[in-house]
C-alpha cells in the first residue's frame, strides 16, 4: 500500500459561530497508530471530523500528500482515506456481506461492474475482521462488537492508506475493545495502514498507540511517544486531575492511575486523603484491593 | 489463502443469486404492469377482444373500438403508467433520503405545494398544457425549500422536517379548497382530481410532459443511485466513502420533486401512491439491490390497479385516488405505530 502523509496547519473549524479548534497544526505520523486523547469538548472528533472533510475548515488547512483535501474530488480523498464515524446507520435488513461491499463504492466509476478484485478486498476484509461466518447475517441481529467489527471491515474493504475513527470503542464491553485496538493493530502492521482515532480511555491509547496527541481547549497541548506524553503534569493540565503514572506490568507502557477525592489509600504525597467514616465502630481500613503505598 | 480464495467464492455465488432472485421479481413485476395494462385496455363497460385492441395500438381505424381503446383507454392506461412510476420513484428517494418512510412527498407537503399551484395556475391564471407542470414543479421545489428551511435548527432532523411537512400539507390542502370554492364552474370531477388525484378524462397529449419528466429525472436519479444507496449508511459514512454529500442530496431532491410536480400538475395528487410504493418495493425486494425501479414499477400497478377498482370493481365510481387512498390510510397508521415502538429506516 502507498504511503500518504497527513498534515493540519493552523486550523481554525468547528460549528454555528464557535471556533472548536483554534490554530491546530498537526504532522501524523505516516504507518503508525495515532491515538488522540483529551477532555470532552477539547475539540479531538471536531479535529477527526475537519481532517476527514466532514466540515471545512474556517482557516488553514488539512494536506495529504501536500495537497489541501478541500479542493480534492470526493471519490479520490476516498480512495486514500477512510473513516469511521461515531455513529454509522446500518440500513434495516442489510447483511453483513452487502455492508462490507459499500467499503468499495469509492473504487467504482458510474457504470463499472462489480469485479473478481472487488470480491477479493471484501473477502480479505472479512478475514481480517473474523467475520467471514457472519457474512450472510443481517447487521442489526449481531452484538455490539461483532457489529464494531463489520464496521471496521467496511473501512477496510475501502483499502485505504489512513484510517480515522472517531471514539471505535465507545460502548463496548472491555473485552471488545481489546478485540477492536487488537484488530485496528493487526491492520497497521500488516497492511502498514496509518491509524488515527480518537479514544476516552488513556491507558488504552497510550497502550495501543505509537503516538499520543493530548488536546486541550481546541489546541495541541502535547504530542509524542506515549511515555513523552502521559505524565502526571501533562495529565493535570489536560484533565485538571491528579494522577500517579506508573509502568503497565503487562505493555511496559506508561499506565495512568487516577486520585480522585475518595477512595484513595494513599496520596502520591504519601498522605492518607480517604475520608474515615465516623460514628460506626467497624474499622475504617481501605480494603486490600487497593494495594499499599511503598 | 484457499480459506480466502473459498470466501471469495461464496461471495460470488451470494451476488449471483441475488441477482437471480432480483431479475426475477423485476420480471414478475414487470408482468404485473403489462396485465394490468392489457386489462384496461381490453375490458371495461365492454369488452374488447385482443385483435382489436392490437389493431387499435398500432393505429388502424377500428369502427367503435377505435373510441373506446384509443381515446379513452389507452390514454387512461399511458397516464396511469406514467404516473404511478412517477410517484413511485419520486416517493422513494425522499424515503431513501431522509431515511424515513414518512417522509414521502405525499405526506410533508410537496405533492400538495405541486397541486395548490397547478389550481391556482388553472382556475385564476387560466393557465394550461405544460406551462401548468412547470409552474408545479417551481412551486413544489419552493415548498420544498420552504419546509427545509423551517425544520433547519443545527442541520436538519427527519421527525421535525416531518412534522413541519404535515403541517405545510394541510395550508396546502385549504389553499386548494379555497381555490375550488371560488371557482363558480367547477365540477365535482375537476374537484376531486386536485383534492385526491384521478386519471377521469385522460388525453393522450398529456402523456407527453410526464414521459419527459421520467426520462429527465428518472436519469438524472439512475445516475445517482449508488450515490443514494451510499446514503442510507449516514451522511458522515457516506462522504467518508466518497459521495459528495450536499450536491448529491439537492440533485436528488430536484429530480425527486420534479417528478412529484409533473405527475401531480397532470393527474392531482394520486393518494399515498409516492408513501406506499417505496416500502412495498422494499418488502418485496428485501434488499435484493436497489428499490428505485421496482418502486417506479410498484407505483405503476398501484395507480393501473386502484384506477381499474375505482372503475369497475367498486359499487359506484371513484377516483383512483380514493382508491389508493383507502389503501394507503391503514398503512399510515401502522407505521407510526410501528415507528413509535422502534427507530426504523426504509
Amino acid at each position: 500500500m502507498t504511503r500518504h502523509s497527513l498534515t493540519v496547519t493552523g486550523l481554525c473549524a468547528g460549528y454555528g459561530d464557535t471556533d472548536v479548534l483554534s490554530g491546530l497544526d498537526l504532522v501524523v505520523p505516516t504507518g503508525e497508530v495515532t491515538a488522540i486523547v483529551g477532555a470532552n469538548a477539547c475539540g479531538k472528533s471536531t479535529l477527526l471530523r475537519a481532517m476527514s472533510r466532514l466540515i471545512a475548515p474556517r482557516r488553514g488547512e488539512v494536506l495529504l500528500d501536500g495537497k489541501a483535501i478541500h479542493h480534492m474530488p470526493s471519490r479520490d480523498l476516498a480512495r486514500v482515506m477512510g473513516l469511521l464515524p461515531q455513529a454509522p446507520i446500518a440500513p434495516e435488513g442489510i447483511t453483513v456481506a452487502d455492508l462490507v461491499s459499500r467499503g468499495r463504492h469509492p473504487h467504482q466509476g458510474l457504470f463499472s461492474r462489480w469485479t473478481r478484485r472487488d470480491d477479493e478486498a471484501v473477502a480479505a476484509a472479512l478475514t481480517a475482521t473474523r467475520t467471514t461466518d457472519l457474512a450472510e447475517r443481517p447487521v442489526d441481529e449481531l452484538s455490539g462488537g461483532q457489529r464494531q467489527r463489520v464496521w471496521i471491515a467496511m473501512a477496510l474493504a475501502q483499502e485505504t492508506g489512513i484510517l480515522l475513527l472517531d471514539e471505535p470503542t465507545t460502548f463496548l464491553d472491555i473485552a471488545h475493545q481489546i478485540e477492536v485496538l487488537d484488530l485496528l493493530t493487526d491492520l497497521n502492521e500488516t497492511r502498514g495502514t496509518t491509524v488515527v482515532m480518537v479514544l476516552h480511555d488513556l491507558n488504552l491509547a497510550a497502550r495501543y498507540a505509537d503516538h499520543l496527541v493530548a488536546m486541550a481547549g481546541g489546541r495541541l497541548h502535547v504530542r509524542g511517544r506515549p511515555d513523552e506524553v502521559l505524565t502526571e503534569g501533562n495529565v493535570r493540565a489536560v484533565f485538571g486531575l491528579e494522577s500517579r503514572v506508573v509502568t503497565d506490568p503487562v505493555s511496559a507502557r506508561p499506565m495512568m492511575l487516577p486520585i480522585g477525592r475518595r477512595r484513595i489509600a494513599e496520596a502520591a504525597d504519601g498522605r492518607s486523603v480517604d475520608p474515615q467514616p465516623t460514628g460506626s465502630g467497624a474499622p475504617a481500613t481501605s480494603p486490600g484491593w487497593v494495594g499499599t503505598a511503598p | 489463502m484457499s480459506a480466502l480464495d473459498a470466501t471469495i467464492e461464496r461471495l460470488a455465488g451470494a451476488r449471483g443469486r441475488r441477482a437471480r432472485r432480483r431479475r426475477l421479481v423485476v420480471l414478475a413485476l414487470l408482468a404485473l404492469v403489462g396485465s394490468a395494462f392489457w386489462l384496461t385496455l381490453s375490458l371495461g363497460q365492454s369488452y374488447t377482444p385482443p385483435g382489436e385492441v392490437l389493431r387499435v395500438l398500432f393505429g388502424e381505424p377500428v369502427p367503435g373500438a377505435g373510441f373506446t381503446v384509443g381515446e379513452l383507454r389507452l390514454p387512461r392506461a399511458l397516464l396511469s403508467v406514467l404516473a404511478g412510476a412517477s410517484f413511485g420513484l419520486g416517493g422513494v428517494v425522499f424515503q431513501i433520503m431522509l431515511r424515513n418512510p414518512l417522509a414521502s412527498p405525499d405526506i410533508i407537503g410537496i405533492s400538495w405545494g405541486a397541486s395548490a399551484a397547478a389550481v391556482i395556475a388553472i382556475v385564476v391564471l387560466s393557465l394550461s398544457g405544460p406551462i401548468v407542470a412547470v409552474v408545479a414543479i417551481v412551486a413544489a421545489l419552493a415548498v420544498a425549500v420552504l419546509i427545509y428551511g423551517l425544520s433547519f435548527r443545527n442541520g436538519v432532523a427527519g421527525t421535525r422536517l416531518i412534522l413541519v411537512g404535515i403541517g405545510v400539507s394541510a395550508m396546502m390542502e385549504s389553499v386548494i379548497a379555497y381555490v375550488l370554492s371560488q371557482a363558480p364552474a367547477w365540477t365535482l370531477q375537476e374537484a376531486m382530481r386536485w383534492l385526491t388525484g384521478s386519471v377521469n378524462g385522460a388525453r393522450l397529449a398529456d402523456a407527453l410532459p410526464l414521459l419527459l419528466s421520467l426520462v429527465a429525472f428518472g436519469g438524472m436519479i439512475a445516475a445517482r443511485a449508488r450515490d443514494l444507496d451510499v446514503l442510507r449508511l449516514g451522511d458522515d459514512t457516506a462522504a467518508a466513502l466518497g459521495v459528495p454529500v450536499g450536491a448529491t442530496r439537492v440533485l436528488l431532491l430536484v429530480a425527486a420533486v420534479g417528478l412529484i410536480a409533473t405527475a401531480t400538475a397532470v393527474c392531482g395528487p394520486i393518494s399515498f401512491v409516492a408513501f406506499l410504493s417505496g416500502p412495498i418495493a422494499a418488502r418485496v425486494f428485501a434488499n435484493d439491490g436497489s428499490p428505485l425501479f421496482p418502486a417506479a414499477l410498484v407505483g405503476a400497478v398501484l395507480v393501473l390497479v386502484g384506477d381499474y377498482a375505482g372503475q369497475f370493481l367498486l359499487p359506484g365510481r371513484y377516483p383512483v385516488g380514493v382508491v389508493t387512498g383507502a389503501l394507503g390510510a391503514p398503512y399510515l397508521i401502522y407505521l407510526i405505530v410501528r415507528v413509535n415502538r422502534s427507530g426504523t429506516s426504509l
